[in-house]
């Protein structure tokens, strides 16, 4: 059941990036997020696990802001990243966004070509100058997004046209394109198969070199081989947060032990 | 959830996989009758539509042609020019009553030539063969061309529209029995001269470029000058509709937040799309005309008007192309830090970009075909004038619309007129559908897949 961990799975740093205090979510009058405490580290894969509709994805969306788009929804609370509070009311969240990036759980290209893709957050931000600061930042972010080889012939090709576990690659280089400091990933690879899920994986655990890296997964197995952190979210509560060896083989909490055998969910 | 010792109830009978049950017969039969129907219906409809067509072909088409007499017309020095200096301001003098009698003399002449045998005596017997017309296009043929005064020049001259309903079959040596406009002795001339192939029908483009002409004239009649009032209308609603409803749906679909008030717009945007189009023509009437003073029977106003009965169509269709735009597509755009106008921008409207082409090309249609409006708001009657002398006239100055100058000819009592109507609705039709299927093409080239 527990596969082996990709790498080490100690934690390299202690370094807190960020950190949410009491947070509560609600849409309408559903309270989603339940006092939810939790320290984020840097330069760390953190994994969200736990049964459907358990608020992982709602909770992950709340760290960029991406709940804003959704008007029912109110988030209470404190998240501070780097020690900012994010939901102050000076703070652009497209400035957050930035820091910020996200991949979803359906690939989701802009129907444009492959450079094109990539090429949005640099140009929208004004990361780059000049086109060939461009190409080399695009050069760059595919490359980080393990994607390079195979689609450095067709830069212009449509990103649509890719292979899902290759769309779900471009996704994350057009995430990482925009220099962010924290990477969301919603559910990567539920749509990829276990050959594209593999490279996803293989890929962020090199991404944590860099930033550090949220996932959101149904796996268990995946959260035991990429993460070396994990918060195990049960019906709007985080039950339990702790190192990924110790929550898979050691759990503390009845409801958690019952997850990871498979006897709720 | 299930318990297999459970013994009570009937056990189903048993059925071989090729003897076919009465209840899958039954379902079978219903679904066959079904597709009756449904065959049916569309059979009806086909039937109709090959009707309806058929009915305005076939009344419709010989308004593209007309009848023209062909005349070798002795352009005499002494009548047009009597100084002889070739002046212009000399020449214009002449009105069409000094062109008159020298096309209808030549005529007699050509009549006598042809040996025809004939009770009438001279030219003024036969003027009313002749389109009222005539006169005045020899006229300005006579004055744009001076150095030809003297000389005999050939003319295709309009028949008039008695001499034309007889060789389309309108007008019988029965039906002129109570006519005044003409006599059986002028048909026996037409026959004659129809025989010699001095009398012809040739396609008529004066039909498509010309202006109205009065109620006597049917055969000089043409829609070109309505058409210009149909396009300075549609220039109107394009240049305002297209703007304003996708701003109002961006607004609405991207941006609004959704409370009472937006609802209260949602459901008010949907019922205007439902008012008759006439509540928009009185609408029009108040208040560009009545209110806001701007000209009567100007194509500005009736653009006006189809603006605000075009603007709910378009609305709803930009609204649904948005709505169609996948949200991961948002949520890619926000994700790697774009504004939410960028991302609409960027993104989203470029993907409905099709969708609301498609839906404004088809509102633009709607109103093309729209009459009631235009009545309220005087854009329906004779425009005696001709060619809008330029932009600024075009949208200001009175005129009428397609639709409206096809209203107009199908309330004259001259069945000459008739047949002006329905040739006014092909052109009409035509023009609605090269732009459905303007629609059919952008949409095929701008679709894209996601």
């Amino acid at each position: 059941m527990y596969d082996s961990p990709l790498r080490k799975t100690e934690v390299d740093t202690n370094a807190s990036k960020i950190s949410a205090r009491d947070v509560q979510v609600y849409y309408g009058d559903t309270h989603a997020i339940k006092d939810v405490n939790v320290e984020i580290l840097d330069k760390t894969v953190t994994a969200f696990i736990g049964p459907s509709g358990c608020g992982k994805s709602t909770f992950l969306r709340t760290l960029n802001r991406m709940n804003d788009t959704i008007d029912i929804c109110r988030v209470e609370g404190l998240i501070e990243l780097d020690g900012e509070d994010i939901y102050d009311k000076r703070v652009d969240p497209v400035q957050l966004r930035a820091k910020v990036g996200m991949v979803f759980q359906k690939p989701n290209p802009f129907p444009k070509s492959i450079y094109d893709n990539v090429a949005y957050g640099p140009r929208i931000h004004g990361l780059a100058k000049n086109k060939a600061e461009l190409d080399e930042i695009v050069e760059k972010a595919l490359r980080r997004g393990a994607i390079w080889n195979e689609v450095k012939d067709r830069l212009d090709a449509p990103g649509t046209g890719l292979s899902g576990g290759q769309q779900q690659r471009l996704c994350i280089a057009r995430a990482v394109a925009t220099e962010p400091e924290v990477l969301l990933m919603d559910e990567p690879c539920s749509a990829l198969d276990p050959i594209a899920t593999s490279q996803v994986e293989e890929l962020i655990d090199e991404l944590r070199e860099n930033y550090s890296v949220v996932i959101v997964t149904h796996s268990m197995q995946q959260a035991a081989r990429v993460s070396q952190k994990t918060a195990f979210f049960h019906l709007g509560n985080l039950v339990e947060y702790g190192d990924t060896s110790q929550i898979f083989t050691n759990p503390v909490d009845p409801r958690t032990e019952s997850y990871i055998t498979g006897r709720i969910g | 959830m299930t318990d297999a010792t459970y013994t009570g109830g009937k056990e189903p009978a048993k059925h071989g996989l090729l003897t076919v049950d009465a209840r899958t017969k039954k379902r079978n039969a219903s679904e066959k009758r079904f597709r009756m129907y449904g065959l049916a219906a569309i059979g009806a409809g086909v039937f109709f539509l090959v009707v309806l067509l058929g009915a305005i072909i076939a009344n419709g088409i010989g308004a593209f042609q007309q009848t023209f007499i062909e005349v070798p017309v002795y352009l005499e020095e002494a009548k047009l020019d009597k100084t002889g200096n070739r002046d212009p301001e000399e020449m214009a003098k002449v009105s069409t009553f000094g062109y008159s009698p020298l096309i209808q003399n030549s005529l007699w002449k050509v009549i006598v030539d042809s040996g025809a045998e004939t009770p009438l005596e001279d030219g003024g017997d036969v003027k009313q063969m002749i389109s009222a017309s005539a006169a005045a296009k020899v006229r300005d043929w006579v004055l744009a061309n001076p150095d030809r005064v003297g000389e005999t020049v050939d003319f295709q001259i309009l028949a008039s529209s008695r001499v034309d309903g007889y060789l389309k079959g309108r007008v019988s040596r029965e039906s002129i029995a109570q006519d005044k406009n003409i006599d059986a002795e002028h048909l026996d001339l037409v026959d004659a001269l129809r025989a010699q192939g001095v009398v012809h029908k040739s396609f008529n483009w004066e039909f498509i470029t010309g202006a109205d002409a009065s109620e006597s004239r049917a055969e000089q009649a043409g829609l070109g000058v309505s058409m210009l009032g149909s396009l300075f209308m549609m220039i109107t609603v394009l240049l305002l509709a297209l703007p304003i409803g996708v701003a109002a749906s961006i607004y609405l679909e991207e941006f609004a937040p959704t409370n009472r008030f937006t609802d209260f717009i949602e459901v008010n945007i949907s019922n205007l799309a439902a008012v008759p189009s006439i509540v928009f023509g009185i609408l029009g009437l108040a208040a560009f005309i009545q209110f806001a003073h701007l000209p009567q029977s100007a194509p500005l106003v009736g653009g006006l008007t189809l603006t605000l009965m075009t603007l709910p169509t378009i609305v709803i269709s930009t609204r649904a192309a948005l709505k169609a735009v996948p949200p991961s597509i948002r949520d890619a755009a926000l994700g790697v830090g774009a504004s939410k106008m960028q991302a609409t921008f960027h993104h989203v409207l470029p993907l409905a970009m099709p969708g609301i082409l498609t839906g404004t090309i088809i509102g633009l249609a709607q109103a093309l075909g729209e009459t009631a409006p235009l009545l309220l708001i005087g854009m329906v009657g004779y425009i005696a004038t001709n060619y809008p002398e330029g932009v600024f006239s075009g949208f200001l100055s009175p005129n009428s619309a397609m639709p409206a100058q096809i209203y107009e000819w199908a309330k004259r009592a001259d069945p000459a007129y008739y047949e002006r109507a329905w040739g006014g609705i092909i052109v009409l039709l035509v023009f609605l559908l090269a732009m459905n299927l303007l629609a059919i093409v952008l949409r095929r080239k701008f679709e894209r897949r996601w």
